[in-house]
C-alpha cells in the first residue's frame, strides 16, 4: 500500500546560495516529486531602460556593463552596434577585431563560470569551480589590460573601442590561446566522462525543439535541442561572415548536452579569436572626433539590433526622437525569456535536480530583472 | 568500466596537488626568512640583531608581510589624479559624467574679466562614493587635468570622507593610471612604483598660456561680435 502524501508548497530563495542571484520559486512537491514551479523575479530590478531615457549614448554603455555582469563585453558589442545602426556609423576595421576579439573572450569566460556553477549545484562543492575560475581569471587580467576594469569593462565606443590594446597584451593573449585547450581539455577530463555527473544530468529536464521554439529559446538552449540557430552565422554581424567556425549541436536536450555544448563552443570561440588575431592590421580603433563626435544625435526612428549573446539572442530596441538621449531602450534580455520554460522542465523532477535544472539553464539574474 | 571516469578526475585532481599554486594571500601573506629580509632591506644578520622576535618567526615561516597585487597601469583605480594647474574649469568631466557627481563652482578671475578669459576654480569634488568607474570624465577631458587613480583599498567609516574635495586632490598622492593616457604608455611610466607630481609631464601638451587664449580665443569672439 503507497503512502499517502500531500502535496507541499516551499519557497526558495530570493536568497539562496544556489539561485544565481536574487531569484525566488515558489515549488510545490508531492514527496519528492516536483509538481509544480512558479518562478518570482524583480527583486534586482534597477530600472536600467528608464534611467537610459536621460542619459547619452555614450553614458549609457556604463549601464550595458550592469546589466549581464558575467558577459558585460557581449552587452556593449550589441548596445554599440544598435547605435551604430540607428547614427548610420561605419566602425574602424581594427576596432571591429579588437571588440571581437574581446567579446569572444568575454563568452569564453561566461560559459566557464556557466560550466563551474553547474557542477558546484551538482554538489562538487569547490573544486571544478576553481578550474573554471583559474582560466576565468587568465581572461579578466587579459580586460584589465585592454581597459582597466575586470567586469564594467565599458571598453567599446560607437565606431570601435576607446583605445587601442597595449603592446603586451598581443603577448598575453598568444599565450593564451597556446596554453588553453590544454586547460579545458582538464576540466573536460575532469568532469566529462564522470559517472555521477553522467547519472544526476542525463535524460533530466528534457526539452523538446518544438517546445523551445515555441517559447522562442535561444542560445546554447535552444541548439542542445537539435535546432541549427547561431545568429553569428543566421544574421551575422561584425566580420563574422570571415572567420571560419563551427556550431556544435546536440539532439539530446537534457541537462548534459546543455553542459558538453557550452564545453565546444568554448572551443569555437578560441578558433575564433586565433583569427581575429591573425587578420588585424594596424589602423585607428575608433572614427575621428569629426566624423563621430562624443555627444551623438541620431535622426529619430528607431532600430532593433540582436547580437549571440553567452546566454541567447540578445537584442536591444533604440527608439530616438532626434534629442541626445533615447528616446526609448529595451532590452530583450535571453536570460528572461529562457527562464519561462522552467515549470514544463522541471514538473515530474525530483528535489535534487532542481538546482541542477536551474544551473544548466544559465540565467543571470542581473539580465533577468535589468 | 564503470568508475574509470571518476577515476581519471581524481588523477587531474591529484597532479594539481603538486604543481604550481595559483591562488594570493591577500592582504598579508606568510614569508620566510629570505623574503622578509628582502622586504625590510637589511641583512639577515641585522634582523637578527634588530628584531629578534621577527627572525624566529621569519624562520618558522610565520612573519607576514603586505601583499600589493600587480596590476597593468591602466586600471580605473580609486583616488583620481588632477592637476589644478593644467584645469581650465571647463567642467567638461562634470557634463561626461553619467551620474553627475563632479561638483564645480568658478567666478571669473584673471585680468580681462569682461571677456572671460580666465576662471578661478573655488569647488572640485568628485564624490567617489557613487562614482562607478567608468572613466567617461577622464576621456572628456581635453587638457589632461584628471586622470584615474590606481589605489583601490580606500575604506572609511564615514560616507562624507569618500568626497575629494579641491583640497584632497590637491594635496594627494598623485599616482595617475593610465587610463585613456597614451603617453603615460608610450614613456612607459608605472604608476605601481612612481608618482608623477609635475603636472607639465602628465598631459599630451602644454597648458595654454594666458597670451595663447589672447590670440585664438579672445579675438576671435571679438571678432565676430
Amino acid at each position: 500500500m503507497a503512502i499517502r502524501s500531500e502535496p507541499i508548497t516551499i519557497n526558495l530563495g530570493p536568497q539562496h546560495p544556489s539561485t544565481h542571484g536574487v531569484f525566488r520559486m515558489r515549488v510545490t512537491f508531492d514527496g519528492e516529486t516536483i509538481i509544480d514551479v512558479e518562478p518570482i523575479f524583480g527583486y534586482l530590478h534597477r530600472g536600467s531602460e528608464k534611467l537610459a531615457e536621460e542619459r547619452t549614448y555614450t553614458q549609457v554603455v556604463t549601464l550595458t556593463d550592469r546589466m549581464d555582469y558575467v558577459s558585460s563585453m557581449l552587452n556593449n558589442q550589441g548596445y554599440i552596434l544598435a547605435v551604430e545602426k540607428l547614427c548610420d556609423i561605419n566602425p574602424k576595421p581594427r576596432g571591429v577585431w579588437l571588440r571581437m576579439i574581446a567579446s569572444e573572450l568575454q563568452r569564453i569566460a561566461s560559459h566557464l563560470v556557466a560550466i563551474g556553477f553547474l557542477i558546484q549545484d551538482l554538489g562538487a562543492w569547490g573544486t571544478p569551480l576553481t578550474y573554471a575560475m583559474r582560466e576565468r581569471e587568465k581572461i579578466l587580467q587579459m580586460f584589465e589590460m585592454l581597459c582597466g576594469a575586470r567586469i564594467t569593462n565599458s571598453y567599446l565606443r560607437p565606431g570601435g573601442v576607446f583605445m587601442d590594446a597595449p603592446s603586451v597584451f598581443w603577448d598575453v593573449l598568444d599565450s593564451f590561446i597556446a596554453s588553453f585547450p590544454k586547460s579545458i581539455d582538464e576540466l573536460e577530463k575532469l568532469i566529462t566522462s564522470n559517472e555521477i555527473i553522467f547519472s544526476r544530468t542525463k535524460g533530466v529536464a528534457v526539452l523538446s525543439s518544438k517546445d523551445a521554439i515555441d517559447a522562442s529559446i535561444t542560445g546554447p538552449i535552444l541548439r542542445s535541442t537539435g535546432v541549427d540557430w547561431d545568429l553569428r552565422k543566421r544574421d551575422s554581424y561584425d566580420y563574422y561572415d570571415d572567420v571560419e567556425f563551427d556550431i556544435p549541436i546536440h539532439e539530446a536536450g537534457d541537462n548534459y548536452a546543455r553542459y558538453l555544448l557550452r564545453v565546444q563552443e568554448i572551443r569555437e570561440s578560441l578558433k575564433i579569436v586565433e583569427q581575429c588575431k591573425k587578420n588585424i592590421q594596424p589602423g585607428l580603433v575608433r572614427p575621428h572626433h569629426d566624423e563621430v563626435p562624443d555627444l551623438l544625435k541620431p535622426p529619430s526612428g528607431d532600430c532593433y539590433v540582436a547580437i549571440e549573446g553567452s546566454k541567447g539572442e540578445l537584442g536591444f530596441y533604440l527608439v530616438s526622437d532626434g534629442s541626445i538621449a533615447p528616446y526609448r531602450w529595451h532590452v530583450r534580455s535571453s536570460s528572461l525569456i529562457n527562464l519561462t520554460l522552467l515549470k514544463d522542465m522541471l514538473v515530474g523532477t525530483l528535489f535534487g535536480d532542481l538546482f541542477v535544472t536551474f544551473g544548466s539553464i544559465d540565467i543571470n539574474m542581473g539580465e533577468v530583472d535589468r | 568500466m564503470i568508475g574509470f571516469g571518476l577515476i581519471k578526475g581524481l588523477l587531474v585532481t591529484l597532479r594539481n596537488l603538486f604543481g604550481p599554486i595559483f591562488t594570493v594571500q591577500y592582504p598579508d601573506k606568510r614569508a620566510g626568512i629570505f623574503e622578509y629580509a628582502k622586504f625590510r632591506n637589511k641583512s639577515i644578520s641585522r634582523i637578527f640583531l634588530d628584531e629578534r622576535k621577527n627572525f624566529f618567526l621569519a624562520i618558522l615561516n610565520y612573519v607576514k608581510i603586505p601583499v600589493r597585487n600587480e596590476q597593468f597601469s591602466r586600471f580605473r583605480g580609486n583616488e583620481f589624479v588632477w592637476y589644478d594647474d593644467r584645469c581650465t574649469a571647463c567642467a567638461s568631466c562634470a557634463k561626461y559624467c553619467p551620474l553627475g557627481i563632479i561638483e564645480i563652482e568658478t567666478h571669473p578671475g584673471g585680468e580681462n574679466l569682461q571677456a572671460g578669459e580666465n576662471y578661478e576654480i573655488d569647488k572640485f569634488s568628485i564624490d567617489t562614493g557613487r562614482c562607478m568607474f567608468c572613466g567617461l570624465c577622464v576621456e572628456a577631458c581635453p587638457y589632461d587635468a584628471l586622470h584615474m587613480g590606481t589605489d583601490f583599498e580606500k575604506g572609511t567609516y564615514i560616507r562624507d570622507d569618500l568626497v575629494l574635495d579641491k583640497e584632497t586632490l590637491i594635496s594627494q598622492k598623485k599616482n595617475p593610471s593610465s587610463w585613456f593616457r597614451p603617453q603615460f604608455e608610450s614613456s612607459e611610466y608605472d604608476p605601481w612604483k612612481e608618482s608623477l607630481p609635475d603636472s607639465k609631464k602628465a598631459g599630451r601638451h602644454e597648458k595654454p598660456t594666458d597670451e595663447d587664449i589672447k590670440r585664438n580665443w579672445v579675438n576671435k569672439r571679438s571678432k565676430s561680435e
